[in-house]
């Protein structure tokens, strides 16, 4: 959202910071007094023309769920925990977006990326498909056989998670 | 003397693309003494799945835990990422009852139970606090000293200091000198501790490759002769990629990115050949010739 737009009543979720703090990692985010440091010693921002941790924290705050679930920024921390060491009021600013982030998960919003990754661990173990060439090169390099995950049973633990739908894209999408 | 056995978590990107680090891990970790015993029915740490599901990354990171738990024995890695999930979940799920008590009842269904009786490292925290100092200077037969390099000690070796807590976030020691063991100087440059910008690629490559120039730019400007790096993405990010930020950016640097065991290694006389060197994008030839490897 820019700097003009007004924030709308009507589009506020004011139960919306309550259920972010009773996630683990969220606990913090009413201490956030909004001095910016998180902003100012992220080396994203520093890059970035959108991505402003501070802004985010003040939206989950104000209760934008919407904007904040739906914002592409929100995928672009690189979980670095700068913020998070830094935080005046320890606020885990680093943990709260990975909330926000799974929040907006269970609306089925997930960048390729991560959903790549989330099948590949769940049909071989291993975030990357690892090619053949890979694993007989490993031989040749004098590198014991790469173990192999254990499917079944990383299936079984992961039984009533329920993230499988949204790696899957059979979530409500954006 | 005390035995250094530890079950060996690769994690994910090791052994899919940065062979050279392991190579030269397992090599130089054997000189040493360290004895690596397999990790068996593997899974990725979890960390990948944080962004999408904090539980489901607890449980793959609690089920790993659990297996090691099993065989009796600690787990080393190599990927900062590796050990900064395996640690921070282990000291989490042991000081909260409730969490563990979830997190059991799913990995119950796959026959596990998180006990929190073991302990995760990665493999700088295995040199510098088992193997130790004095052991490492021992085993160089090489010193380097003709090579000024500068460290890269990626994230999550350091971040959050409340899990990882082993250096100094803000002025990170362990790495120097482990590099200074060598013979090498270790030079400082401007914003040592900032991120490689890996885990943004993908969402936006174009931050991801500024992030890596800016670690670059301030690397050349101190006139070191290698980076040396502990972290498979954050050597993927300054070695695969320097030659692509060389020509986004109209930048040209030369700068040799090293696996640490690589530059360990070189020290303790084992032969370039055996350190997976073929395996690195930028040119390593003057490099190797400094150190007297031609």
């Amino acid at each position: 959202m820019t700097r003009n737009e007004s924030i709308k009543t009507s589009e506020i979720d004011s139960r919306f910071k309550y259920e972010i703090s009773k996630m683990h990692g969220g606990e913090k985010l009413l201490r956030c007094f909004q001095c910016g440091t998180c902003t100012s010693d992220c080396p994203v921002a520093k890059f970035s023309d959108t991505y402003r941790p501070r802004q985010i924290i003040r939206m989950a705050q104000f209760g934008m769920k919407d904007n904040v679930l739906k914002s592409d920024t929100l995928w672009l921390c690189a979980s670095c925990f700068t913020c998070t060491d830094r935080c005046p009021q320890d606020v885990e600013v680093a943990s709260v977006i990975r909330v926000l982030r799974n929040l907006a998960a269970e609306q089925g919003i997930v960048p390729q990326v991560f959903k790549d990754q989330c099948t590949s661990i769940m049909e071989s173990g291993y975030a990357y498909k690892i090619p053949e060439t890979r694993l007989k090169k490993r031989e040749s390099q004098g590198l014991p056989p790469l173990p192999k995950g254990n499917v079944e049973s990383i299936c079984k633990s992961l039984k009533g998670v329920g993230f499988v739908d949204h790696v899957e894209g059979r979530g409500k999408q954006k | 003397m005390t035995t250094n056995k530890y079950l060996m978590f690769l994690g994910c990107a090791i052994p899919y693309r940065v062979a050279a680090f392991e190579v030269s891990a397992r090599k130089v970790l054997h000189k040493l003494g360290v004895e690596l015993v397999e990790m068996p029915e593997f899974n990725c740490c979890g960390l990948p799945l944080d962004p999408v599901s904090h539980e489901a990354m607890l449980i793959l990171a609690a089920r790993n835990l659990a297996l090691a738990e099993q065989k009796g024995l600690p787990i080393i890695t190599l990927c900062p990422g590796c050990a900064g999930t395996l640690k921070k979940v282990n000291q989490t799920l042991k000081e909260d009852r409730a969490l563990r008590e979830e997190v059991n009842r799913h990995l119950k269904e796959a026959g596990l139970e998180f006990k929190g009786t073991t302990d995760a490292k990665h493999m700088m925290q295995v040199l510098i606090e088992d193997v130790g100092l004095e052991k490492v200077k021992d085993m160089v037969v090489k010193p380097l000293t003709m090579l000024k390099v500068a460290e890269h000690n990626g994230c999550h070796i350091l971040r959050p200091k409340e899990y990882i807590g082993f250096d100094d976030p803000e002025d990170p020691k362990t790495l120097k000198t482990l590099i200074e063991a060598t013979g090498a100087t270790c030079l400082d440059y401007l914003d040592e501790t900032e991120c490689c910008g890996a885990p943004s690629v993908g969402v936006s490559d174009k931050v991801a490759l500024q992030l890596a120039r800016d670690k670059l730019n301030h690397v050349k400007t101190v006139n070191a002769r290698a980076l040396i790096t502990i972290c498979p993405f954050c050597h993927i990010m300054y070695d695969t990629n320097e030659l692509r930020i060389e020509k986004m950016f109209n930048e040209t640097y030369g700068i040799p990115i090293l696996h640490y065991p690589q530059l360990l290694g070189l020290a303790m006389g084992i032969k370039p050949e055996e350190l997976g060197f073929s395996e690195l994008k930028v040119n390593v030839s003057d490099l190797m010739r400094q150190v007297g490897e031609v």
